[in-house]
């Protein structure tokens, strides 16, 4: 009786709910780019975190005594040398400093012209109980001037800024369903009012309300199936096209982020759960209006 | 939904109708049915016949008084109960009320799928009611292309086909020769034997007077019962002291199981109905 069995109400021949698959397809064509949307900015946000966290910079701030600065980089460099977390270090020497400012300090920088800080890339050990603050507090504690630069503060604009993201896809999931539902409440009480005199007579021979509600219910379902599958299928190319264009933008920033099977079945539920959601409403629709008759 | 043991089928106490703010159609009308029995309803046309009968299918709420139905008070029944009550229930609609998108086969069956019965046994009672109501050759076809005896016919197929604990019929036989007339009332003094109260709603005095059932006698909004031939006949045999009078009542009214006896090759093919009934 869901799909295809008998009616015993003309509701296929209705002309007013045509509209509805394509209204629908529309519907789960938009919830699954924004679901898509949300978990390409998650994946990205975790590997950010992932690649980041284990990163941190040592800067030494320079005085005018060069000599003295030596002395606290080699220092520095010792405890590095001996820390358990650290998995590689790398300082940076002056020439390359100097390549690195150029954009902003112009080409004639010449070595010593300006106080340059000395910087230090340490990267740590994948399984570490130690966070990046241990090793900076262990830092500051023996060697003075010694600036710690985590990147936490970028992180954590970054990662509020794709919470809001996300939420932004939320809301966007919340009005797609608002209007699912109104459009199918109108749909049915359409539908409804067309078919007034039949229900009467289905009524009249004792037919229960969920007896007629399900006939509404069955075609709301068969045309948010019909509409849910359409969107599917214009939303896939959609997705494949973004993704190539987003990773031929930037590499990095996007990575590859490889869609594995539960996020397939996520994007695969949209359609399954707009159908849903129209049939529900359908038979809640039926349901209250007919709570009405006598 | 069993009727409790004497209790009467249908029972209305001061029931007053009434449309919007209109005039009253029904004015304290009260009487009782007991199951089993068959009556005639009678009325100038707009004495408020179809609202009587649709107060006992249940589309309409009195203004005032109280309806029972099967012993069941309706005004403190639960919605959701009264759909069982109303499957106790055969109905023609005077407007026949058929579903013009379907077929009469589908017209007819409806009642049975309604209840959720078998598809075997919708297929084989619907194929051999319709049949025996002369539609076997329209068995596929829509209301909107019978004539209006054909869909009188489908109505009252839709009516009886589940063996309603009360039939109920708004002028049926308005549409369809007398032949066919006497063969459709056949049908539902042959329901009421087998213990379904009916109530007919009809202009025909011929019919009233050739059956001589008791009467609902509407007149302007106010019921009326007169007793049928037979219960006049236990009434006078009851307060009649002598055997002249007796007969002289006979002679006035004839006996209506002879009458039917006359009718007997009108109902020659009636047999068929039987296996279905
Ligand atoms: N839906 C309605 N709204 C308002 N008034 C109505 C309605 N239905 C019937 N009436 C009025 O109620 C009165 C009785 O109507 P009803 O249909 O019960 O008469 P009836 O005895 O069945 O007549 P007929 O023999 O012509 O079928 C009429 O005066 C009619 O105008
Ligand atoms: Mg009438």
């Amino acid at each position: 009786m869901i799909l295809t069995g008998r009616s015993d109400l003309p509701l296929d021949k209705d002309e007013h709910s045509r509209f509805l698959p394509w209204l629908i397809a529309f519907m789960v064509f938009l919830s699954i780019l924004a679901v898509a949307g949300m978990l390409v900015l998650n994946a990205t946000a975790s590997r950010w975190d992932v690649g980041v966290r284990g990163n941190l910079t040592v800067q030494i701030v320079p005085t005018d005594d060069a000599a003295a600065d030596e002395a606290r980089l080699n220092e520095v460099l010792t405890v590095l040398a001996t820390a358990p977390e650290v998995a590689r270090y790398d300082a940076l020497d002056e020439t390359r400093l100097i390549r690195l400012l150029e954009p902003w300090v112009g080409p004639s920088t010449e070595k010593g012209d300006l106080p340059l800080p000395r910087l230090i890339d340490v990267e740590l050990k994948q399984a570490t109980n130690f966070t990046s603050g241990d090793l900076g507090a262990r830092l500051s504690e023996r060697v003075k001037g010694v600036a710690i630069d985590d990147h936490r503060v970028w992180l954590d604009r970054l990662v509020r800024m794709i919470e809001t993201f996300e939420a932004l896809a939320l809301v966007v999931l919340l009005f797609i369903t608002m209007a699912t539902v109104g459009t199918v409440v109108f749909t049915t009480r359409t539908g409804l009012a067309i078919h007034r005199e039949a229900i009467e007579v289905l009524h009249l021979i004792g037919a229960h309300d969920e007896y007629i509600a399900r006939q509404f219910a069955s075609r709301a379902l068969g045309l948010g199936i019909r509409g849910g599958l359409l969107g599917l299928v214009l939303a896939l190319p959609t997705l494949w096209m973004l993704a190539h264009l987003a990773a031929s933008l930037d590499e990095r920033l996007l990575p590859d982020i490889g869609f594995g099977p539960w996020h397939w079945a996520l994007l695969l539920a949209m359609p399954v759960s707009v159908a849903l959601i129209a049939m529900t409403t359908a038979k809640v629709t039926v349901l209250k209006n007919l709570a009405r008759m006598l | 939904m069993i009727p409790e043991n004497d209790e009467p089928i249908v029972r209305f106490e001061n029931i007053g109708l009434r449309y919007g703010l209109g005039r009253e159609v029904l004015k304290d009308v009260s009487f009782a049915l007991a199951p089993g029995s068959f009556h005639f309803l009678v009325g100038e046309s707009g004495a408020g016949k179809s609202s009587l009968l649709k107060l006992i299918y249940l589309a309409l709420r009195p203004t005032r008084g109280n309806i029972s139905l099967f012993g069941h008070e309706i005004a403190s029944t639960p919605r959701d109960d009264l759909s069982a009550l109303r499957r106790q229930i055969g109905v023609v609609f005077q407007e026949f009320k058929l579903l013009n998108h379907l077929s009469a086969f589908d017209n007819v069956a409806l009642p049975m799928r309604v209840a959720r019965a078998k598809r075997k046994d919708v297929d084989r009672h619907v194929t051999e009611l319709l049949a025996w109501v002369g539609l076997k050759d329209h068995m596929q076809a829509r209301p909107p292309t019978l004539s209006g005896g054909q869909q009188q016919r489908v109505a009252i197929a839709r009516a009886v086909i589940s063996r309603p604990s009360l039939l109920l019929a708004d002028e049926p036989t308005g549409n369809v020769d007398d032949q066919m007339g006497l063969r459709l009332i056949h049908l539902f003094e042959e329901l009421n034997r087998l213990g379904t109260s009916v109530i007919i709603a009809t202009h025909s005095k011929q019919l009233v007077e050739r059956l001589g059932y008791s009467q609902l006698q509407l007149t302007d909004g106010r019921l009326a019962i007169i007793p049928g031939r037979a219960e006049a006949e236990a009434a006078v045999a009851a307060s009649v002291e002598t055997a002249a009078e007796a007969e002289d009542i006979q002679n006035q009214h004839p006996d209506s199981r002879r009458v039917a006896a006359g009718e007997e090759d009108l109902y020659d093919n009636a047999s068929g109905v039987e296996s279905y009934l």
